[in-house]
């Protein structure tokens, strides 16, 4: 009985495994096929040809043949970075602040950040779009990186304040008697202290800049700043889908996301719990 | 420059405040101003044609409006209650395995790197009718029909539904998981002593301890709520015949095919309503918990 209920418990396991891993995988292996294979009716279960052909048309080294793939992941790269790095460093301060100081509307103030970071990103865009317009920075990257990283401190902000409340006060308190100021007891004590975590947050606000969508695609028009997942619509025409590019193009996209989650989850889970438990 | 900035709080805070209010904050109050005017994309000049609450009062009227927000509320209901049970059993699963729990909880973690437009993408390519993994899967058992699963008008929403459900579980089951291996062994111990059994212990002990940790997962996925605009974008973009029109996608196809900024503008800030309404109760659950288990 008890043996029957082992086996029982880990099929659900695995069940679930397949569940979660299986979507993925199977985009993962139709970018190496070729579309007749995938059209195939009935399906071709084992794929018996590998071609790297979607690929070579992405980054061919004389220009792109299908999909400016490789123009898009610069313009995804850049974006996502510099627009995380300026997140972080204005978000950082601010979690400093909320979790160091007490001052006046400081719960108002925190919450109303969160509820700025809830407005839907589609319903954000009409306006951005007009005003950006008006501005003359739509479809510049610039523009991009600025709404990155304005949707990023809200969620820096909750984040590192929760890694700098798990530092003790006094830690800086030794530091400033022995004669630091305070930015330098932030800077040699805390910020080191701090250290994984912001670097976990870092790559949460990266990734939310990597995986963005419905603001980018308003935002960005051309190649000369569309970002991979806008440029990944370039596959899919209003009638026929170049499922084989697509699921290419996805790969592209999610390779880097894969390292860098892998690289963050343990911190992630103990910033988001700790900066909301014991608050 | 640093020191001086780090002495008051005010200083610290003001570029974040500066970057969401040219971002967030001043757009958001351009748009309120053009929900009140017949503003259309195609004739600048109608932005200083006020037309009042007119707007507001077609969208009362707009039957199309109401069941997309009807539509819109019941898909969150539906996702996020069951994006927590099936999160809240994974968590429990996931909390009993002694060996490879590491390894699990990394697989666990899978989806949330997902892009919402390529979990959209991706959910596509297997509900497809002609091509799609389940489909050809359904073959192998004798279901030699092709079911039109994002084109049939009741299973379009569902087969959104899980795609949006599998994106979004992992979120739960990782911050439950999370909470469950915070728990202190003695409570549950003592109980067991006293008689209890696994339902009783689990009604008493662990939920309570858990509450907070639903509330900040609920809290962070509500601010993300809005993201399923990609998810619908890509899979039906709102077809068959608008069955799965959400309000987001309603408000981009009004503003942007139809070019009527003022209409989608009225729209956009019901949704806006909704979402931070959502954020918020969310948030003062999440501080509500986590002052009754520091009573504790």
């Amino acid at each position: 009985m008890k043996q029957i209920k082992k086996i029982g418990f880990w099929l659900l396991v695995l069940f679930l495994l397949i569940l979660i891993c299986l979507p993925g995988i199977w985009i993962f292996v139709s970018a190496f096929r070729p579309n007749p294979e995938i059209l195939a009716k009935p399906a071709n279960w084992i794929p018996d040809r590998w071609t790297l052909h979607q690929f070579t048309q992405m980054f061919s080294i004389n220009g792109y043949v299908s999909v400016p793939a490789f123009k898009y992941l610069m313009n995804s790269v850049i974006i996502s970075s510099v627009s995380t790095v300026i997140a972080i460093t204005i978000g950082m301060m601010g979690g400093y602040a909320f979790a160091r100081f007490n001052f006046k509307g400081k719960n108002k103030i925190f919450l109303s950040l969160m509820l700025a970071r809830a407005v839907p990103g589609i319903s954000l865009s009409l306006p951005l779009f007009i005003l950006f317009a008006k501005l003359g920075i739509i479809n510049t990257s610039f523009g991009v990186i600025l709404v990155y990283v304005a949707m990023n401190v809200p969620f820096t902000i909750w984040l590192t304040d929760g890694f700098f409340r798990q530092i003790p006060k006094e830690m800086s308190e030794v530091a400033r008697t022995d004669g630091c100021t305070r930015f330098q007891a932030f800077w040699n004590v805390e910020l080191p202290l701090a250290g994984p975590g912001i670097g976990a947050a870092a790559i949460f606000a990266f990734l939310l800049s990597w995986n963005e969508y419905a603001l980018a695609s308003i935002i960005t028009r051309t190649v000369h700043s569309k970002t991979l997942p806008i440029g990944m619509m370039d596959y899919l025409d209003e009638f026929t889908i170049n499922w084989a590019g697509m699921c290419a193009i996805a790969v592209v996209m999610i390779i880097p996301a894969l390292i860098l989650t892998f690289i963050v989850q343990k911190h992630l889970v103990s910033g988001l719990t700790f900066g909301g438990v014991k608050g | 420059m640093g020191r001086k900035i780090f002495r008051s709080p005010v200083m610290l805070i003001m570029p974040s405040i500066l970057a969401i209010g040219f971002v967030i904050i001043i757009p958001l109050i351009f748009s309120f101003y053009t929900s009140f005017t017949s503003y259309k994309l195609t004739r600048p000049d109608s932005l200083f044609n006020f037309v009042g609450l007119r707007n507001y009062e077609r969208l009362i009227d707009n039957a199309k409006f109401w069941y997309a927000f009807g539509r819109t509320i019941l898909f969150l209901a539906v996702v996020l209650n069951l994006e927590l049970l099936f999160g809240l059993g994974i968590a429990l699963l996931i909390n009993k395995i002694t060996w490879g729990q590491r390894t699990l909880r990394t697989i666990m973690m899978f989806p949330m790197m997902f892009s919402p437009i390529l979990v959209g993408f991706q959910w596509k390519y297997i509900f497809n009718d002609n091509i799609g993994l389940l489909n050809n899967f359904l073959y192998l058992f004798g279901y030699e029909s092709a079911i039109p699963w994002l084109i049939d008008k009741y299973l379009a929403m569902g087969s959104i539904m899980v795609a949006e459900i599998w994106a979004n579980t992992s979120i739960f089951a990782i911050l439950l998981l999370a909470g469950l291996l915070g728990i202190p062994r003695d409570p549950i111990e003592a109980a067991r002593v006293d008689g209890c059994n696994s339902w009783q212990v689990f009604k008493n002990i662990t939920l309570p301890f858990l509450m907070p940790f639903v509330f900040i997962a609920l809290t962070i996925r509500s601010l993300d709520v809005g993201r399923a605009y990609d998810i619908v974008h890509i899979m039906t973009g709102g077809g068959p015949a608008m069955r799965t029109e959400l309000l987001w996608t309603m408000i981009a196809r009004i503003g942007y095919k139809d070019a009527n900024m003022g209409f989608a503008n009225a729209m956009s800030y019901v949704s806006i309503i909704l979402s931070i309404a959502f954020t918020y109760y969310f948030f003062t659950k999440l501080v509500a918990a986590r002052r009754d288990l520091g009573q504790q």
